[in-house]
């Protein structure tokens, strides 16, 4: 009976790979624990090892292939003593090549939104259309490769910004996000730290006290929650107990929230917890470009910035400027889609939701404004009340938590600012109020899902 | 004051008790205690009386409601700090926990500022806006005056980071308690310390009650200077009422931290006469126990012995010293009790940068 071997996943998040090179033949003899052959993902390269005994009868997919989908048949195993042709020609060939990831949507709504004249509008709402100038060259890239550019820019700029944290120098970071660092900057400024969130948060607010600008990496924020005494008792007051005197420039960054799979203790969105604290700024970028745009001025900024990544969002591909020093404001959302009849607020990986449900409603005759909150504090309320005086309906969209979540507090500001001009109630489209389940079925209900989302602009324009 | 106190430091330095610090054995303070000369026995005399009348009138002041909250006295304890510093050079860092008035005179930080900032005050050296336990001065290099019991390990070990990466030489003195040793994070700051070779002295102020539970109580290894054996850091322990003793012991200390060699632990076997804070009434040891304390081995008391018996003061000299410093404490007290509270705008301010 001939077996065939599929492309392994490496990771939760891995949808497809490159098939870097065999290191068995046609031909040869294997055994369970052989390795057959490399592979590579954006993250990491891996051995692909064999699980049954037999004979390689055939190599369906061959070396330097790129983008070979998860589970996608990559050779053929015959059995002890079995024909190799009988067993090749059962063997089903793959559709080869995965697509390349989605495309992602435009980086940003080109004009300027015109707010109508109503009497209690913000006075000035923040243009985003205006961050890049006209006629700007734009290169795609990840979201992994914009964040590493931007801390090795600024590591080029400023001899007082370095990088530490668990495997971010010889490993190349855990999630590939600090490639290269150690090659170009060195072991002084990119420096592996034991497995002890709680001591090199300390450590890396210490040296901010003195002046210097670490970037914390933590493997994910989950971790951060051993650390997080340091982040608000220390990091975050200082500035305040100080009378002004001693504050920390430091930048903790790293994953945030739900990954695949992973379970109840690495998949919590820690948004709504860091921008509960005075003395912190929170950022959540959602595109390459934000992401790059916001971590320089996250680590030339003075204070303490929360910088939340996204695994899944890590490999997806946006335009960035190719400008010489592109940043971009803390504190200033950006309206990612002009709509007028309601108004989306979500940020971070929520974004992906919001933007397939537009497009969706599109269809069916609802326009959408998208607001990419991009930093949750301090929150542009301008931007949203502005947006929400436009449309008079609003469904805020987030993976954390429903009870004092990010959605619970835009609410809260609108019905302060903007109770007037409601239409409807603001509906909140959260991650459901429990832990993360394992299975594939309950961790799927238990984030929101673009049909949530549909379905609640639906409630507030009452369709 | 404090200035004179560390010049004075220097100029004197005893070459006595000079001894190789055993790499992994901690091991007791050398039998031979150094000697100082007249002048470092009046800096250390004038330093530590300073800081014992001003926990005093800190007393007295609390006890009037003039200052609120936690108020953690550090009488007893005070030739341990007073030591230290005068082991120090200018730049040297200094960071503690809540214990920290005498930390903040020592290193010369302005009484009043200090007496404002108890009471809450706009003149206060965080703007009143920090209390007790929070107050720094970049000034003085003092890093604070942390609440959470074993923060400053971590927070002091960064500093000692930082000068390491700037190769500038200095060295940061981070002091914490018998508590606060039994913290993860400090296990957690040794281990990097000593991987890579951070110039910290960590000084672990043992003075025998985690607030009311004695060392035996709540530590598996009483012998704090043993604490870093697993991670290869050398530590001895010190007569810590002894200025003396902690001064040579500090000089040892300071000097392997700052050629490169990385961390180095000193136990300070102290005593707090008071109770844990303000609040405290200490019944979980005996009247006995601190009257003994007090009358064998107050660390003020042995050296204005000194000043008598061998550098044959008088005690109208003496009289005066007292008197400087008791104008020194009142004027602070007084500048602390009048200021203004900080005007409400402040409420919002310092936040952010």
């Amino acid at each position: 009976m001939a077996i065939d071997i599929l492309m392994p996943a490496l990771s939760p998040t891995m949808e497809q790979g490159k098939l870097a090179k065999w290191l068995k033949k046609e031909g040869d003899k294997v055994k369970p624990g052989d390795v057959l052959a490399e592979i590579e993902t954006d993250k990491a390269t891996m051995e692909v090892e064999a699980v049954d005994e037999g004979v390689l009868a055939k190599i369906l997919v061959g070396d330097g292939t790129d983008n070979v989908a998860v589970n996608t048949p990559i050779a053929v195993l015959a059995g002890e003593g079995e024909d190799l042709a009988s067993a090749v020609a059962s063997a089903k060939m793959p559709d080869l090549v995965a697509p390349p990831a989605a495309a992602p949507a435009p980086v940003s709504a080109p004009a300027p939104a015109t707010v109508p004249a109503a009497p209690a509008a913000p006075a000035a709402v923040y243009d985003a259309g205006l961050e890049v100038p006209a006629g700007t060259e734009m290169v795609n890239m990840t979201v992994r490769e914009a964040l590493r550019d931007a801390m090795a820019e600024e590591m080029r700029r400023d001899g007082d910004v370095f990088v530490m944290g668990e495997e971010v120098a010889e490993y190349q970071g855990a999630y590939k996000v600090t490639q290269g660092l150690l090659q170009e900057f060195g072991a002084r400024r990119v420096i592996d730290t034991p497995i002890t969130e709680h001591g090199f948060a300390g450590v890396g607010v210490g040296a901010a006290f003195t002046g210097l600008r670490p970037i914390v990496e933590f493997m994910t924020f989950n971790f951060a929650m051993q650390a997080i005494d340091q982040i608000i008792n220390s990091a975050a007051k200082t500035l305040y107990m100080s009378g002004g005197q001693l504050g920390a420039p430091i930048v903790f960054r790293g994953p945030n929230g739900a990954a695949a799979r992973v379970a109840a203790q690495h998949s919590q969105d820690y948004a709504a917890w860091y921008s509960a604290i005075p003395g912190l700024k929170v950022v959540v970028p959602y595109s390459a470009a934000d992401a790059k745009g916001l971590l320089k001025s996250a680590i030339r900024d003075p204070n303490p910035v929360i910088f939340l990544e996204n695994e899944i969002l890590y490999g997806h591909s946006f335009p960035v400027p190719v400008m010489d020093d592109f940043t971009l404001p803390i504190g200033k959302a950006r309206v990612h889609r002009q709509g007028k009849d309601v108004t989306i607020v979500s940020f971070g990986i929520g974004m992906t939701y919001a933007i397939k449900a537009a497009e969706a409603l599109e269809k069916e005759g609802i326009d959408v404004e998208i607001i990419d909150l991009r930093t949750i504090r301090p929150m542009d309320t301008d931007t949203v009340v502005a947006s929400v005086m436009k449309t008079g309906r609003c469904v805020t969209v987030e993976e954390g938590y429903p009870q004092s979540g990010v959605g619970a507090e835009i609410a809260a500001r609108i019905m302060e600012k903007a109770f007037d001009y409601l239409d409807a109630p603001v509906i909140r489209v959260t991650g459901k109020d429990v832990p993360m389940p394992y299975a594939a079925n309950l961790e799927k209900l238990a984030l929101p899902n673009v049909d949530e989302v549909v379905q609640a602009v639906k409630a507030v324009t009452y369709r | 004051m404090a200035v004179a106190a560390r010049k004075a430091g220097r100029a004197g330095s005893s070459a006595a008790g000079k001894s190789t610090p055993n790499k992994t054995l901690a091991r007791k303070a050398a039998p031979n205690t150094p000697q100082f000369d007249k002048a470092q026995d009046l800096a250390a005399y004038h330093e530590m009386l300073l800081i014992r009348r001003f926990e005093e009138k800190s007393g007295q002041m609390y006890g009037m409601g003039l200052i609120g909250g936690f108020c953690h006295l550090y009488i007893g304890q005070e030739a341990v700090v007073v030591g230290m510093q005068m082991a120090t050079k200018e730049g040297d860092q200094l960071i503690t926990g809540y214990r920290d008035h005498g930390h903040m005179l020592a290193s010369g930080m302005d009484a009043k500022g200090v007496m404002a900032e108890l009471t809450g005050r706009r003149g206060g050296l965080s703007k009143g806006k920090g209390g007790s336990m929070h107050m720094f001065s970049k000034e003085k290099h003092f890093y604070g005056g942390h609440g959470i019991v074993g923060a400053q390990v971590s927070l002091g070990t960064g500093i000692a980071f930082a000068n390491r990466y700037r190769n500038n030489g200095n060295v940061c003195l981070t002091y914490f308690g018998d508590g606060a040793a039994n913290q993860g994070q400090v296990y957690e700051s040794f281990n990097m310390a000593e991987l890579w070779k951070l110039p910290v002295v960590y000084v672990i102020e043992n003075n025998r009650y985690a607030m009311g539970t004695a060392v035996n109580r709540a530590s598996a290894q009483t012998d704090f200077s043993k604490r870093g054996v697993s991670f290869n850091i050398p530590g001895e322990q010190v007569d810590g009422m002894d200025v003396r003793a902690v001064y040579a012991a500090g000089q040892r200390a300071m000097e392997h931290a700052r050629s490169g060699k990385g961390p180095y632990i000193l136990e300070m076997q102290t005593y707090r006469y008071r109770g844990h804070s303000m609040s405290d009434p200490a019944k979980y040891r005996t009247k006995d126990e601190v009257t003994r304390m007090r009358e064998e081995h107050d660390p003020i008391e042995q050296v204005r012995r000194r000043l008598l018996e061998s550098w044959k003061l008088s005690e109208d000299e003496l009289k005066v010293i007292d008197g400087k410093v008791r104008e020194i404490v009142n004027e602070a007290a007084e500048f602390a009790t009048h200021d203004p509270e900080p005007d409400p705008s402040e409420l919002y301010t310092d936040i952010l940068l």
